[in-house]
């Protein structure tokens, strides 16, 4: 069933009166700055509010309605409790410009939080206000730039990026007025060393690197990889969209990294809300500790004496700076700390634990139907990927196909042609909380999909079947744009 | 096992079929060294109620103080409906719509969003959101460095009036690509735009960025500042109060040509305070510039069918797409944050969003009335504002704000911290939600403080 739109359901003369202030004649607006047309907007009761959105809510597929398999992505519950939290009056209406007297509950709770993700990755400071993984990769390369300039090293201004990376590696790169270098990947699925040794230089500024990398497999060759960068003179940035892989098991600062990235809607859970708020906290090495965006939680005194307040540019001059209006998506913030308080120290190896038992669990049950693995010798992490390179051209079987197919099982597609490198790849990320019998149950879709096809079956080229809409005609969506209702003329 | 689910005879089953003995095998390709036994630093778990313990506690310390401060963020009534819709699991736990099929919710509610958002600014297209006021802007400004193409210059040009930790923020976010961001001078009179400068402004701008109502919660003179922008061959960006459009001139109507480009912070849509974030700030343009919007966009089409759905698209703007060449690195929207806005304008309307405009600008109008009335208190700046005026006090503004917060109340935001030219002066905000009683009690207790001897 499609749902109208909310214009259309409209009357004039309708509203939701309960939800407006009262009408108020006074105004003193001189009418130079009026406007004299009114916005497009609804005129609808409350409870067809209600209905229309609620409606529209189970148009969609969620965490807490279906399997999520999305590599790279870590899409596991969100617990209730984090969002109650958040929803807290204190919490909810405290202003941004509050004094922080009446602040202090926030703010240990952000200096708790700050103290919990340096334990967690090794790093020596941690600064939470990036507002998403693309704005802490921004401030980390930023941050490294900054370092090489407080050092008079101008030169250095080419960021090497695996060709598996994601696509705002390089894309963060150059926002920051750095030229990318891409660096071959090797057949067994780490990164080309003696490439590396090749394009590393005096211009180097640094590397980015996601470990495990987005092919799902851990880099072995890591303390190497980090002792080339450093001798060269570069630093080594950690894209940490997949830390929740070894969350309580390895830490990105032993590993050599000078800076990295979490993506806290991701590894601690806080929602992705139909793609944001993100949350994209920024850990630092001892050499980066000067440049760390602004502002960030202090502390002195200890017990009943504590006292939390902000740090600003006045207390690190050589800050990249502030990089939203106020700290960040701090709600956010909130819910990832409600949830390490939950997982605590033992909880966090479990992550890492589960999450990659359930991906080699699936992994060897899709190798014994004969599904290909883009990397057989390895192990999985908490995520790998299945090429249908063969099928592709045998069954005219494509992982655009197996994906469409599985949302008519009920379980969200895969991440699909990503990383770019590996042909007709389906990325699979199970993550820890799914139960063994989901696996099952999605191992025997994507079996029989692709004995469907095997048997000649070509359904799979038109699915899906059972959504709201069918597959959608995207090369109509971007010549004929049509990005907002018009109300038809009478 | 918080949120884990396996049984010892799950794992058992599991790592047979892998054909490991134990899990840490699952983890030998991990070199030795690098393997940890014992996370130090974090605490041992919570129970959920212990955890609700601890943090109500800290809620309750920050407590509920009467709030008089704007300065970019503002308290609204947000309607329950709101929050309770915006979070049912089928919007809070889904993912960016890449699956177009299964993820209709998400995709048309942004599709109404974009409506609504180019209906309040009048311009002909909107993306589905950036993370929040301050980073619109530096995204704005890099926008109009791309679709300015007769322009060499990557000078941004403010307003006097514009946000000044807007403009840190978009000189820390687009200084890596050259961007310079200069401002206009302040007449300290109106509190807006000294318009006698702009025949001095210098170097001709890639753009003119103008804050409306301004910082200050001042009317900036919009037409003549836009046409004079254009004439210099400069794009016009328009910073506006969402809330405020339902009364004020939309950025279309400024000046002959209408704003090129406008954004904003879009949380006083129905998004709590909640110190300062998650908001999000909208991008909204006109036409001919679309594909140089950064962020996604949605957009209405059809299926195999005939049917019409939503989708994302020009996808080929994007990181995930053109890597190095993309228009931003830009990943996600601020989807929930768009939601509750989406679901708070339907509630409304036009016509309840102008009633929270003008009750906003009513109850400051008397918030400034009954302070004014105090010995030692006079407005700053002669002219209109919105919801939200500078004063003057005879003390400096610090220790008095210290005295009233001590009474739970946040007097307003410190404007001579910030601007040394504006001694002992003090932003002050009030909204629908601030009752007649409410402003008394501030006045009140502002009138004894400026009357004490100390």
């Amino acid at each position: 069933m499609t749902e109208p739109l909310i214009f259309e359901k409209s009357r004039s003369g309708r509203r939701a009166f309960a939800q407006a202030p009262r009408e108020t004649v006074d105004t003193s607006i001189p009418s130079e700055f009026l406007r004299d047309d009114v916005p497009l907007m609804p005129e609808v009761s409350e409870m067809q509010v209600v209905r229309h959105y609620t409606r529209l809510s189970q148009q969609n597929f969620s965490i807490d309605t279906q399997f999520y398999p999305l590599g790279s992505c870590t899409m596991k519950y969100n617990p209730r409790a984090c969002n109650a939290v958040a929803m807290l009056p204190g919490f909810a209406g405290r202003h941004p410009l509050g004094p922080v007297s009446h602040g202090q509950g926030f703010l240990s709770c952000m200096y708790d939080l700050q103290e919990m993700l340096k334990a967690v990755t090794g790093m020596m400071g941690v600064s939470l206000t990036p507002m998403a993984g693309a704005q802490g990769e921004f401030a980390g390369v930023a941050m490294i730039r900054a370092y090489h300039t407080a050092r008079g090293d101008h030169e250095r201004t080419e960021i090497i990026v695996p060709d598996a990376a994601h696509g705002t590696n390089p894309a963060t790169a150059v926002m920051c007025g750095c030229t990318v270098r891409e660096l071959p990947t090797a057949a067994d699925g780490d990164i080309d060393v003696d490439a590396l040794q090749a394009i590393v230089g005096p211009n180097t500024a640094g590397i980015m690197l996601t470990n495990p990398s987005t092919l799902g497999v851990f880099e072995r060759r890591i303390m190497e990889v980090a002792e080339i960068v450093h001798a060269a003179g570069g630093l080594l940035y950690y894209d940490g969209a997949n830390l929740n892989a070894i969350l309580g098991k390895v830490r990105p600062g032993d590993m050599g990294f000078d800076v990295i990235h979490m993506n806290l809607h991701k590894t601690f859970s806080t929602p992705h809300g139909g793609g944001g708020p993100g949350s994209g906290a920024i850990g630092v090495g001892e050499r980066l500790l000067p440049f760390m965006p602004v502002p960030i939680v202090g502390k002195t005194g200890e017990g009943d004496d504590a006292w939390y307040d902000w740090l600003t540019e006045k207390d690190l001059p050589q800050t990249i700076g502030q990089l939203s209006a106020f700290m960040g998506n701090s709600g956010v913030l909130l819910r990832a700390y409600v949830y390490m308080r939950m997982v605590g120290k033992e909880g966090m190896r479990r992550i890492a634990e589960f999450a990659t038992l359930n991906a080699n669990y699936i992994q060897a049950r899709l190798r014994a139907a004969g599904f290909e693995l883009a990397y057989p010798e390895r192990r999985a992490t908490h995520e790998f990927i299945v090429t249908l390179k063969k099928e592709a051209k045998t069954l005219d079987l494509t992982a655009m196909d197996v994906a469409k197919a599985l949302l008519d099982y009920g379980y969200h597609a895969p991440t699909t042609y990503f990383p770019l490198l590996v042909p007709e790849c389906l990325l699979i990320e199970p993550t820890e909380t799914e139960t063994q019998d989901i696996l099952d149950r999605f191992c025997d879709a994507m079996i029989a999909i692709i004995e469907s096809a095997r048997s000649g079956e070509s359904r799979h080229k038109e699915a899906p079947f059972s959504l709201p809409v069918r597959r959608l005609d995207d090369v109509k969506a971007a010549r004929n744009l049509d990005l907002a209702y018009k109300v038809p003329a009478e | 096992m918080p949120f884990i689910p396996h049984t010892d005879d799950d794992v058992r089953d599991m790592l047979k079929t892998i054909g490991a003995d134990s899990i840490s095998d699952l983890f030998d390709e991990i070199p030795g060294e690098l393997l940890i036994d014992e996370l130090v630093g974090v605490p041992d778990a919570l129970s959920e109620m212990e955890v609700m313990r601890l943090m109500r506690a800290r809620a309750e310390k920050d407590g509920a103080p009467l709030c008089f401060i704007g300065a970019g963020a503002y308290e609204h009534h947000i309607p329950t409906a709101v929050w309770d819709i915006a979070t049912r699991g089928e919007f809070y736990s889904s993912y960016t719509p890449y699956q177009a099929e299964a993820s209709q919710g998400t995709l048309q509610v942004i599709y109404e969003y974009q409506t609504m958002i180019t209906s309040l600014t009048g311009l002909d297209a909107s993306n589905a959101s950036l993370y929040d006021g301050a980073s619109a802007l530096a995204e704005a400004s890099l926008m109009a460095v791309r679709a300015n193409r007769k322009s060499k210059s990557k000078r941004i040009l403010l307003a006097s009036g514009v946000n000044a930790t807007y403009q840190k923020v978009a000189a820390a976010i687009a200084g890596a690509q050259g961007l310079v961001f200069d401002r206009l001078p302040l007449s300290i009179e109106n509190g807006t735009t000294e318009l006698a400068a702009l025949g001095d402004a210098g170097e001709a701008p890639v753009a003119v960025v103008i804050q409306q109502p301004s910082f200050f919660g001042t009317l900036e003179q919009m037409d003549a500042i836009t046409n004079w922008a254009h004439e210099q061959g400069a794009l016009v960006i328009a910073i506006v109060n969402p809330t405020s459009l339902a009364v004020l001139k939309s950025p279309r109507q400024w000046g002959d040509a209408g704003a090129d480009i406008a954004c904003g912070e879009g949380q006083p849509l129905g998004v709590p305070l909640s110190s300062g974030g998650p908001y999000f700030g909208f991008l909204s343009c006109k036409q001919k510039f679309v594909r140089q919007m950064p962020g996604r966009i949605v957009g209405r089409t059809t299926d195999l069918d005939g049917k019409m759905g939503y989708t994302l698209t020009l996808q080929a703007r994007e990181q995930h797409i053109r890597r190095s060449k993309a228009t931003s690195n830009i990943c996600t929207n601020q989807g929930l944050m768009v939601t509750a806005a989406t679901i708070y304008m339907s509630l409304l309307g036009a016509k309840g969003l102008a009633r929270v405009a003008q009750a906003s600008h009513a109850k400051t109008v008397s918030l400034v009335s009954a302070l004014t009335s105090i010995d030692g208190v006079d407005a700053l700046f002669s002219g209109a504002y919105f919801h939200e005026a500078a004063i003057r006090l005879s003390k400096p503004v610090g220790p008095v704000l210290q005295q009233l917060s001590a009474q739970n109340i946040l007097g307003g935001y410190d404007l001579s911290a910030h601007y040394p030219e504006l001694a002992n002066a003090l932003l002050v905000c009030a909204t629908e939600t601030k009752t007649d009683a409410d402003i008394e009690t501030y006045a009140d207790a502002l009138r004894q403080i400026l009357a004490s001897q100390d």
